[in-house]
């Protein structure tokens, strides 16, 4: 419903690419690009967030870089499907803890990819045999550690400014 | 001996561009945040790049047929269908080129005898008139006005049309006004066209460029499609500006005088060239579509900044330029570019360079970054603010 409602009106369209591109564009700055007014775009960025269809802002960080240390671990889960309600109770249960990233049921081999992050490859483990593994309807769990990030939703970590500097004037 | 004048008596008249000349001068200064430049700011998209280093890798490195790879003329008569509904036959009326620069100068070359008339809407892009001329034409100028967005109209056309115009001049999306023709703009012209026998040559290289609305390709109008070169390249839809990769669709005897020319002067288009637009045109579209809702979003945003900042301008329908009018500075197009360069080093190009007719206006070009080009305004409202100050 909320997507063939979102086809007819551009300017929603518009808004979610600019804010995907940039989440801390202004409002004032996204009201000239999307050639409107600040009252429209407050009010329209309010409604897609009552929708749920702006779900949140992250920043990228790649905390490699920093002094903190951080250890994101990539689990596959097979789980038993329940009768009626599918895959639903079982994804219930893992999004509730806090170490879960990220959440997506699949098609393929595994049922679910789990990203998790926690402060040590110790913790993960812990967490991923103490509280994933015995959840009601998990199967089995594989863990594989990310040992270094390139790109994050769409961002690439160590691209240098373009060497090739295009001209300043040209036709 | 003087080398200077042996040269060419038409290229010995044919003055410096303006647009070289304010280059000069931006480049001897550090820290110019431009606004100049007439390409997208994108690299072009990985898949293409990619597919261009396998043939190298390969070693597809061997000249093509004059006309360029029938692969690559079959893909390009599959998107002009696909996206602008017009129907060229691969085999015998499209030829490829070394970016569409080269195929404005064949078509010149190709049809012009000494005296023949060109129709060309000014402001227009720098190359048009110089080429018309050192091919022998003669340049009739019309001038396009703003409170028109810059179209070419019925009555503009029958004012410049005489016994002697062969060719009328077309560019929309326009550089450097960023105005588009739409489909009843052309219906008001299509007769006269016919009527007069004249050839369109369209050179079309912003269509993918086209905001509010959908492009109409002149070519579209099957009465005048014989008398219609259509121009195009791959540079600004898909940013291949450096591939040099251009085209000109057009009736068989027309393509067959362009090749007489194309294949002694410059052989063909780059094999590498050509192989990374054969991609392009294949697996490119949702890339353009990004990129052209990248470029909408810049022109929203610059053309509400320069209004409020006092820069009049329309909202342009096409290509990724404003063309604002800087009339209530009382400066020139020149004085003003050049005092912003040397004041808060921005550079912008006079609207002169684009002819007289763009007196009192500059081109902005907003393929740049939001960010970019939120720097750029900043020091263009200091600007404004000083000079009124003044």
């Amino acid at each position: 419903m909320h997507l063939e409602k979102l086809g007819e009106n551009m300017n929603e369209l518009m808004l979610l690419n600019a804010l995907e591109l940039n989440g801390r564009q202004t409002v004032s700055d996204l009201a000239d690009i999307l050639n409107s007014d600040e009252v429209s775009v407050n009010k329209t960025i309010e409604k897609l967030k009552q929708d749920k269809i702006i779900c949140g802002f992250h920043t990228i960080i790649n905390w490699d870089k920093t002094c903190q240390e951080k250890v994101m671990a990539i689990i596959e889960v097979d789980a038993t499907p329940e009768k009626e309600h599918g895959y639903d109770n079982v994804a219930k249960q893992i999004v509730q803890y806090p170490e879960v990233a990220t959440l997506y049921l699949m098609s393929g081999k595994h049922e679910f990819t789990v990203i998790i992050k926690g402060r040590t490859m110790k913790e993960v483990a812990t967490f991923v045999h103490e509280k994933l593994a015995p959840i009601h309807g998990v199967k089995g769990t594989i863990t594989s550690f990310v040992l270094k990030p390139y790109k994050i939703e769409g961002v690439m970590l160590e691209e240098k400014t373009s060497e090739f500097n295009r001209l300043k004037v040209a036709a | 001996m003087i080398i200077y004048d042996k040269l060419n008596e038409v290229v010995k008249n044919t003055p410096k561009s303006g647009i070289r000349k304010f280059f000069d001068l931006a480049n001897t200064m550090e820290g110019v945040v431009s606004l100049g430049v007439g390409e997208p700011d994108f690299a072009t998209p990985w898949h293409i790049r990619s597919e261009a280093i396998y043939a190298i890798e390969k070693g597809n490195t061997f000249y093509t047929s004059n006309l360029g790879l029938l692969e690559l003329r079959t893909e390009i008569s599959k998107y002009l269908n696909r996206r602008f509904d017009v129907l060229y036959n691969p085999n015998s009326e499209i030829i490829v080129t070394s970016g569409a620069s080269e195929g404005i100068d064949l078509v010149f070359r190709s049809l012009l005898n000494q005296g023949d008339e060109v129709i060309i809407i000014t402001p227009s892009y720098v190359a048009y008139e110089p080429l018309v001329k050192l091919a022998g034409g003669t340049c009739v100028l019309v001038e396009a006005k703003v409170d028109n967005e810059f179209k070419l109209t019925k009555q503009m056309l029958l004012d410049a049309i005489s016994d002697k115009t062969k060719i009328l001049f077309l560019n929309y999306p326009s550089n450097p006004t960023g105005g588009v023709m739409s489909y009843e703009d052309y219906v008001e012209i299509v007769d006269i066209i016919k009527e007069k026998e004249i050839f369109v040559i369209s050179d079309e290289i912003y269509a993918e460029l086209t905001y509010d609305g959908k492009f109409c390709s002149i070519a579209s109008f099957d009465e005048i499609k014989d008398q219609v070169i259509l121009m195009s390249g791959y540079s600004k839809a898909y940013a291949m500006t450096g591939w040099r990769i251009g085209y000109l669709c057009a009736n068989e005897t027309l393509i067959n005088a362009f090749l007489m020319i194309h294949q002694y002067s410059s052989m063909c288009a780059s094999v590498i060239g050509q192989i990374a637009a054969v991609e392009a045109s294949k697996n490119g579209d949702n890339a353009v579509i990004e990129m052209c809702e990248s470029f909408h979003m810049r022109r929203n945003f610059i053309v509400n900044n320069l209004n409020r900042i006092g820069l009049k301008c329309f909202m342009p329908k096409g290509a990724f330029y404003v063309f604002p009018s800087i009339k209530e500075t009382g400066l020139t197009s020149e004085q003003f570019c050049e005092q912003l360069l040397q004041q808060q080093k921005v550079a912008v190009v006079p609207g002169t360079a684009f002819g007289a007719a763009g007196e009192g206006f500059i081109r902005i070009s907003y393929a740049y970054s939001i960010d970019e080009i939120k720097v750029a305004l900043e020091r263009i409202e200091e600007f404004l603010v000083n000079i009124k100050s003044v």
